[in-house]
């Protein structure tokens, strides 16, 4: 198997800062976040990669890069052994484009609410001329209502007539138009309802199988990732903190905060675990800490953690930066 | 024990161009003193609004159109404006989803705390002072002489919410309503508030109702849970019976539908289609459209709650109506 999307290095910073007059009167030097830092992942073709993290940690900026939303800052991101950057500026934009869909969080807003179902799912037909005359546009979007288990007859209502998990189904429908390799999910189920979101995390599901789609799914839900992924990345203030295959992120997690991430999860199921309270919350993303973000809040810091940023180390399939893993002292 | 709070046959209802809207028909429940109970339910099943019947908060056009509401043995629900106002805080205190929407921007915790303690309580201001630090302590803030005299935007969404339980449990309320406390938090804040309520709310006697649409939470926090759907409680009982042997089709379904982390499995249990609108509830059982169990009688007949072994629920499978189609 061979990768389909590959990032190195990626980064994007942005800037935050005062307005010009008042840099100058106030004296403040420029300020920048950066949302993402130094990332680095392969997605195989085929199976699906999920990052998590909590609000802030810059996973739907990831999503955003992924499909050229932003431009990054640094680092590259390679989609089938080619430099996605390139394409994007030159005549091979729309070949790529049409390669990778997105779905996005918020089935309401996501939608054009004066357009029919109809036209919202074959404006990606439309634009990019991939079906020749009505007849065949109206059979293509009965087709593809029909793959998210929607009846053909709805193209001809308005978004406002559908619940959220219906809504959702339709954008699943939009990005699906063009006969992506790649979706971008970010968030694709955390505006819905539990019995909804089954109904779409099975969809996409089914939609994997039978099209050999390959899936980024951005989630601040473990126990969704831990249904859909196949590869989970952990992230924390823009970098990834963790990142393995799923069995072995749930079964051994490694990283103190991916430790805290599962222990937090209430379970329905009351296994009775021992739950190690977390203190403390997120830091200012503008002024994160020295060393590795995480040391505030970690139990096993020390005097290295809270100067020197810990690499990204690799071993049995396992990429974790931490000083206490590597030291071998947690 | 008596009931420290008892709700009989509420009923609430909007009136509207197009005909009046039942959001909330014909709901009983009660909690008992100290006790926590979870309302369950996903989006438009109306457990919020049952939460806001009862504090009084009902927006209007909503209004309540029957049952009654006792809080240890006093009715309630319709009660003058004025007394209901002393009683909300004194004894019911709030906890809204959005911690920003519940403080006052413009003024310092420390005044809100202090205003709210001297509303309900005969302190004078050094005294109210001293308790408000005490809360904040409390309710896990670090410092909190200095943050006593900082503004909520100054506080981070996690905090917010812990100055919000503090309010609530300024002037030592017997019942506290949670409306979605740790929705709007990110997953390692919730667990700290979780704890944060319960133990506060064990140290300080307060009775608990929580709505939320999570099961997770329910789990780890509470003692009973009513399922809604669709403004009616379909299933009441044990929270660990509810999860573990559920007797109401929607309650396997709701169970069945969330992703586990202690096993595997290709495809989630689906419940297909939707809640119904409220202008447009089935005859019969509301759940009858969506239900894999459904039979003639439950699409003419509504069912209402009857003993299924440990729980309660409302479904013509069991009970007293068990077999009659089955």
């Amino acid at each position: 198997m061979t990768a389909l999307v590959e990032v190195q290095d990626l980064a994007k910073t942005f800037e935050v800062s005062a307005p010009w007059l008042n840099r100058v009167i106030e004296r403040k030097p420029r300020q920048f976040v950066h949302a993402v830092d130094g990332l680095g992942f392969a997605i195989e073709r085929g199976s699906t990669l999920a990052l998590v993290g909590e609000s802030g940690c810059g996973k739907s900026t990831v999503a955003r890069l992924l499909v050229g939303l932003y431009a990054p800052t640094r680092g590259r991101i390679r989609f089938d052994g080619r430099d996605a950057g390139a394409m994007l500026g030159s005549r091979e934009a729309g070949t790529l484009r049409r390669r990778m869909q997105m779905i996005f969080q918020d089935p309401y807003a996501s939608l054009n609410p004066r357009w029919k179902v109809h036209d919202i799912v074959a404006e990606p037909l439309r634009e990019h001329a991939l079906v020749d005359g009505a007849a065949a546009q109206r059979e293509r979007v009965g087709e593809l209502l029909g793959a998210v288990g929607m009846a053909a007859a709805d193209a001809s209502k308005f978004p406002h007539q559908f619940s959220g998990g219906q809504r959702q189904r339709i954008s699943i429908a939009r990005a699906l138009a063009t006969q992506p390799e790649f979706l971008v999910c970010d968030e694709p189920t955390s505006a819905l309802d539990v019995s909804v979101q089954a109904q779409v995390l099975n969809i996409m599901k089914d939609l994997q199988r039978k099209q050999g789609l390959t899936y980024l799914f951005i989630s601040h839900n473990l126990a969704v990732v831990r249904h859909v992924a196949d590869e989970v990345g952990v992230m924390y203030l823009g970098r990834l903190v963790e990142q393995s295959p799923k069995a072995e992120l749930f079964a051994r997690p490694r990283h103190p905060y991916t430790r805290m991430l599962l222990d937090a999860i209430p379970d329905i199921h009351m296994s009775g675990r021992a739950r190690t309270p977390v203190q403390g919350e997120v830091p200012n993303p503008l002024n994160p800490p020295a060393g590795c973000s995480f040391h505030p809040r970690c139990p096993h810091a020390n005097a290295r953690c809270r100067s020197e940023r810990p690499a990204q180390l690799e071993f049995q399939g396992v990429r974790v930066a931490c000083h206490a893993v590597e030291e071998g002292r947690i | 024990m008596p009931a420290l709070l008892e709700v009989r046959n509420l009923r609430v209802e909007f009136p509207t161009r197009h005909g009046t809207l039942l959001a909330i028909d014909d709901v009983s429940f009660e909690i008992a003193p100290g006790e926590i109970l979870g309302v369950v339910g996903e989006s438009g099943a109306g457990k919020s609004l049952t939460g806001a019947a009862i504090i009084g908060l009902l927006e209007p056009p909503g209004r309540i159109a029957g049952g009654e509401i006792r809080l240890e043995g006093q009715r309630i629900d319709d009660l003058p404006h004025e007394q209901l106002r002393r009683l909300r805080g004194r004894r019911i205190g709030a906890v809204f989803q959005d911690p920003l929407t519940s403080l006052n921007p413009l003024y310092t915790v420390g005044r809100q705390l202090v205003e709210t303690i001297r509303t309900h309580l005969p302190l004078d201001e050094a005294q109210a002072r001293d308790r408000a630090i005490a809360l904040l302590a409390d309710t896990g803030i670090p410092a909190p002489e200095a943050r006593f005299d900082h503004y909520p935007h100054q506080f981070s969404g996690g905090m917010r919410q812990r100055v919000v339980i503090a309010l609530a449990l300024a002037a030592e309320p017997k019942l506290i309503v949670a409306d979605e406390p740790t929705t709007a938090l990110d997953v390692s804040i919730q667990a700290q508030i979780i704890a944060l309520l319960k133990r506060v709310c064990r140290e300080h006697g307060a009775a608990v109702m929580l709505v939320t649409h999570d099961m997770g939470v329910i789990a780890e926090t509470c003692d009973r849970v009513a399922v809604m759907y669709a403004g009616r409680i379909v299933e009441v009982g044990p929270v660990h019976e509810v999860i573990h042997h559920p007797a109401h089709p929607y309650t396997v379904g709701l169970m069945g539908s969330i992703p586990a982390m202690d096993e595997d499995r290709e495809r989630l249990l689906q419940i297909d289609g939707a809640m119904p609108r409220l202008n447009a509830i089935p005859a019969g059982c509301a759940f009858n459209p969506r239900c894999p169990r459904v039979f003639e009688r439950c699409r003419s007949e509504r069912p209402d709650l009857a003993d299924a072994g440990p729980t309660r629920a409302a479904c013509w499978l069991v009970g007293a109506g068990a077999g009659v189609g089955a």
